[in-house]
């Protein structure tokens, strides 16, 4: 248990120096979900690469987000993290001890320490337990009594997550989604954990709702200065939400940085799609009442051909290559390693070969889908150049 | 307000479901038209109604718990009461419907080729063969490669994308004047997502088709719907031209619906404002104005108007509310819009 | 599918040797005497012998299993003759060939489980989409009380009822018997039909019930809403879509009461006084007929096992998510 490792130094220097330590860090995280077939005899013959050699710190009290699109690993890289799936390769190390093969005792200590809120906040309360009882549960596992009782302890966890604490007795039905997320959200504040990974927690619920967690989250994080690896698809509530950034494409990180790095700087093609796609409802505020459509010329405009390739089978090399209006040859022969591109802030990582000028602000247009293509008039076969 | 009849005129559609605990009032008095070639985006939240109203308007609820009132006008038919043969005439032919999730919405035992060509045969009395072309045809139209091969593939071989790319294929086999999409790329990753309204917009250029576009998100309607309707509690609460709604929105909910969503440029330091509380229940919708226990503008109308007096939601640009115009303008641009930007 | 059939009926010939190692050894090794058995009344230690040694059982069990399933696929040889392939050996109480009297009885069983089993598929589903298709109204209501009468009976009641009133009291149908196929047709569909009624009874409960909340459920599936959305009729929507989706977990049940009703042959058979592989088993125990016993067994065994696969192939034709390699 005591076998001390040496951390890797932080490659990642924080501008603002109010960051701690760092809390977790994955090396080379890596899992592969077998796929078994064959003939006559069944037998393993590829795997997912759900996730593929992911190296993320977080630091004591940041704030961590995790974005990407469906089945880039972003998911099972919050369970990776969480210890509830056993990585295929990699390290993770928690406050300096490898917890990669820890057995269930040796992790018992971090488990208290480590804690998740989930999607779905009808799936993940059990039905039949009342509200004290889900939110106690935890320290009733973990043989823990505060003073003055578990109980008490709990009617103020749900005070703190804005329940009253006459729900105590309630059972989960009786609440709606929002104020279930929220029960949730108590249960995992219940052990005072150092780390919550947030999988998704605001995405199955309505907009107005939406927020109120999203400033419930922000709070708890804020006051009890706990670290959160904020996992989400929606790159404006991660925005909103976290200090640093990731983004993941195909099981690998393509970017990650400080949240003005990735949101106003960003190196990496996908990411620049990715900002790019984004609807925004506050680009037509301002502009008078018929005008010309001005406000969308602020903001490129790339539109990617087709879905993520399968991680049963990645693209050789640079695995976002099959979309990406830039790739050459090198980038099917050549995988580009996370670093820093020349031009990028301290800590701010990118993973191309040529990446993009360091500016959101121009009104680039790609347009790689062929029917697009088509019904706008491109009538070129190639993909138009980037302008630069 | 044209002389001439609209394209399409829902006139006070009540929509009401019986259920075990009593009559759910999904949608209450909703008024609204569209032309040919424009796109109406109908923008709320879980339970406002406004997904009901497009299955009210094909008839596709299901007619032993559900009752309908008011007055659908499809380029002059009459909808509402017609008999299943005539709305079966029109379903697939002259509006076609798009669906939110396209692995559950597309039949998972039958080709992709065999479920878009269904309607074109039914429609057209085309023969199977001069069918399936014109399914290949329009997969090739949406954009999938292949479109020849992947014409017998079924949905469960499709990416998401694809598969909704098909569903679209599927409702503009027989060219029809009026698509409604409910919640069409909510389902989907957010650069596919614009690919699809992308798509659809184009289409919609070539067609000269109305569409009608459902969603809870108010980021997907900026650039894709010229009118723009939000619901609350089954009621339209704000009406305009999308540039007007977003632009300066009126209703307090709206307002709210701003102040939920994170921009990618706004302030992180400052919190969301969201909305207090939750949606009503539709079985016992608060009396006066629905949205009025959620409201902070309740006190600057002062009284007790917002809880005893329902507003209605007047012609053309506005918002069913008991402010002024004036006041409206003025609330938001004085404290509104320097919390949104 | 090709590759599913070939891995499935290789896995099924494991299974069914599986059964019979484990069947051969209970049946042989565990009874001290089979030979006792086959020797009769006025037994001596060299009739034993000489038993012993005409049926091999003077050699060691693994090697009696070999010989018996050589016999199976390649015939055997007895001191008394050659039993050519299948054999199954000759039986201890009349010294016949096993096979012969499997042979004779197995199509009694065969039609009555199989018929029957098509009576109540086609029933059952039938009376449970008119249910799913009129549901709330009082026809639905009414196959529901029906189906909850018909749930709770057991064959060996509505059989002696049928036969009471139908057979000894109205007189309007003949004992249930067993006519070849192949030789009258009529006569064998007749003789069927009281045993193939009582089971239809008893399981189209089941059926309907199960296919009514199937249909309903699938009624209510996005696919049905979006095939209305295309203007496709209700009878289309209805029997397209919709029945298409009841029909896979309707098709594994079958597979399963299949199985069962194999197993419950017996109580059919003697309830309807019909000579079938079921009360050929049941003689066979009380008999101590090790050879007839164990061919019963193998010859079920194999019976279930190909029902599932046949009813594992129906699922992936009508589910072509299901992919079978």
């Amino acid at each position: 248990m005591s076998d001390k490792v040496s951390l890797p130094a932080p490659r990642e220097a924080a501008p603002d120096g109010a960051r701690g330590e760092p809390l977790l860090v994955a090396e080379g995280l890596t899992k592969h979900f077998p796929i078994t077939g064959g003939f006559p005899v069944k037998r393993r013959i590829g795997a997912v690469q759900a996730v593929d050699g992911l190296d993320l710190t977080v630091r004591a009290g940041e704030s961590f987000g995790l974005v990407g699109e469906s089945g880039c690993g972003k998911s099972t890289t919050g369970r990776l993290l969480t210890r509830l799936l056993e990585p295929t390769a990699g390290r993770i190390v928690y406050r300096g001890r490898d917890i990669t093969h820890a057995g269930r005792r040796e992790l018992a200590p971090f488990r208290a320490e480590i804690q998740m809120i989930f999607q779905d906040p009808y799936a993940s309360l059990n039905p039949r337990h009342t509200v004290g009882k889900i939110v106690s549960g935890p320290m009733e596992i973990n043989g823990i009594d505060p003073p003055g009782g578990r109980e008490a302890r709990v009617r103020e966890l749900l005070e703190t997550v804005g329940l009253s604490p006459e729900h105590y007795n309630r059972f989960p039905h009786e609440f709606s989604g929002g104020q279930r997320q929220r029960i949730g959200v108590a249960r995992a504040l219940a052990l005072e954990p150092k780390l919550i990974v947030a999988d998704e927690p605001v995405s199955a619920l309505d907009v107005s709702i939406q927020a109120q967690v999203v400033n419930l989250l922000r709070d708890v994080q804020r006051e009890l200065g706990i670290a959160f690896v904020f996992i989400a698809h929606d790159l404006a509530v991660v925005r909103h939400f976290s200090q640093r950034v990731a983004v993941m494409y195909l099981g690998k990180i393509v970017e990650v940085g400080d949240r003005d790095d990735i949101y106003r700087r960003p190196r990496h093609p996908y990411t620049h799609a990715l900002l790019s796609a984004v609807p925004e409802a506050a680009d037509l505020m301002d502009t008078p009442a018929g005008g010309d459509g001005s406000a969308r010329a602020s903001r490129e405009r790339i539109r990617l051909a087709g879905d993520v390739p399968s991680p049963i089978r990645p693209p050789s090399g640079c695995r976002f290559r099959t979309r990406c209006w830039k790739a050459r040859e090198e980038c099917a022969t050549e995988e580009p390693p996370l670093l820093r591109a020349e031009g990028s802030g301290p800590g701010h990582l990118s993973a191309c070969h040529f990446p993009e000028p360091p500016t959101v602000e121009r009104t680039t247009e790609v347009i790689l889908d062929p029917a697009l293509r088509a019904a706008e008039g491109h009538t070129e076969s190639q993909p138009p150049n980037h302008a630069q | 307000m044209t002389a001439t009849t609209p394209f399409l005129s829902v006139r006070d559609l009540y929509v009401r479901f019986a259920t075990e605990d009593g009559t759910v009032k999904a949608v209450d008095g909703l008024s609204f038209e569209l032309e040919r070639g424009r796109t109406l985006g109908i923008v709320g939240e879980s339970g406002s109604g406004k997904s009901v109203t497009n299955l009210a308007v094909l008839g596709l609820h299901d007619p032993r718990t559900t009752e309908i009132e008011g007055e659908i006008l499809l380029d002059g038919q009459e909808l509402t009461g017609a008999p299943e043969s005539a709305l079966e005439k029109v379903r697939g032919h002259k509006a076609a419907m798009i669906f939110q999730d396209s692995l559950t919405a597309l039949s998972p035992y039958y080709t992709v080729g065999r479920q878009i060509a269904e309607p074109f045969r039914k429609h057209t009395g085309a023969t199977r063969r001069e069918a399936r072309l014109r399914a290949v045809e329009m997969l090739k139209r949406v954009g999938i490669p292949n479109p020849a091969l992947r014409v017998d593939d079924y949905p469960h071989q499709f990416s998401g994308g694809m598969r909704q790319r098909a569903m679209i294929a599927m409702a503009l086999v027989c060219d029809p004047q009026l698509l409604i999409a409910d919640e069409p790329t909510t389902a989907l990753d957010v650069t596919v997502q614009a690919q699809i309204l992308d798509l659809l917009k184009d289409l919609q250029q070539q067609t000269g088709s109305a569409i009608i576009l459902i969603t809870h998100d108010l980021g997907v309607v900026a650039h894709t719907v010229d009118e723009l309707l939000v619901m609350y509690a089954g009621r339209a609460v704000e009406r305009g031209t999308v540039r007007e709604v977003l632009g300066a929105p009126r209703h307090p909910y709206t307002w709210g619906l701003l102040g939920s969503m994170p921009r990618l440029t706004s302030d992180v330091e400052e919190p969301l404002s969201p909305i207090p509380g939750a949606p009503p229940s539709l079985l016992a919708p608060p009396p006066g104005c629905p949205f009025h226990p959620r409201c902070a503008s309740v006190a600057a109308v002062g009284g007790d108007r917002c809880r005893t007096e329902r507003p209605e939601l007047p012609a053309g640009r506005g918002a069913a509310c008991h402010l002024t115009p004036e006041r409206q303008r003025a609330i938001f641009a004085g404290q509104i819009k320097p919390r949104l930007r | 599918m090709l590759r599913f059939l070939v891995r499935r009926s290789l896995g099924a010939i494991v299974i069914i040797l599986l059964i019979s190692a484990i069947t051969f050894f209970l049946f042989f090794a565990l009874p001290s005497e089979p030979a006792l058995m086959s020797c009769g009344k006025n037994c001596t230690p060299d009739a034993l012998a000489v038993i012993n040694k005409n049926l091999g059982l003077d050699q060691p069990v693994p090697v009696q299993y070999w010989h018996y399933m050589q016999g199976i696929f390649m015939g055997r040889d007895f001191t008394v003759g050659h039993c050519p392939a299948p054999c199954f050996g000759y039986s201890f109480s009349n010294q016949q060939p096993v096979w012969g009297t499997i042979v004779d009885r197995f199509p009694t069983t065969l039609s009555i489980t199989l018929g029957g089993a098509a009576v109540f598929l086609v029933v059952g589903v039938g009376i449970g989409m008119i249910a799913a298709a009129f549901r709330g109204t009082w026809i639905d209501k009414f196959f529901s009380s029906l189906s909850l009468v018909g749930g709770a009976l057991q064959i060996y009641f509505v059989g002696v009822i049928a036969l009471a009133v139908l057979v000894s009291g109205l007189h309007w149908m003949d004992n249930p018997a067993y006519h070849p196929i192949t030789e009258d047709p009529v006569k064998w569909f007749t003789g069927m039909l009281i045993p193939w009624l009582v089971l239809s009874i008893i399981f189209i409960a089941n059926y309907s019930r199960m296919t009514r909340s199937q249909m309903v459920e699938q009624l209510g599936e996005d696919h049905v809403r979006t095939a209305r959305a295309k203007g496709l009729g209700r009878r289309t929507v209805f029997f397209r879509y919709a029945w298409r989706g009841a029909l896979a977990p309707i098709v594994t049940i079958f597979g399963i009461d299949l199985g069962s009703l194999f197993g419950g042959a017996i109580i059919t058979e003697f309830t309807f006084s019909l000579h079938g592989l079921g009360r050929l088993a049941v003689s066979s125990v009380s008999e101590t007929d090790l050879p007839t016993l164990m061919a019963v067994m193998l010859v079920g065994c194999t019976a279930i096992v190909v029902a599932n696969i046949v009813v594992d192939a129906a699922y992936a034709v009508i589910d072509p998510r299901v992919r079978l390699a």
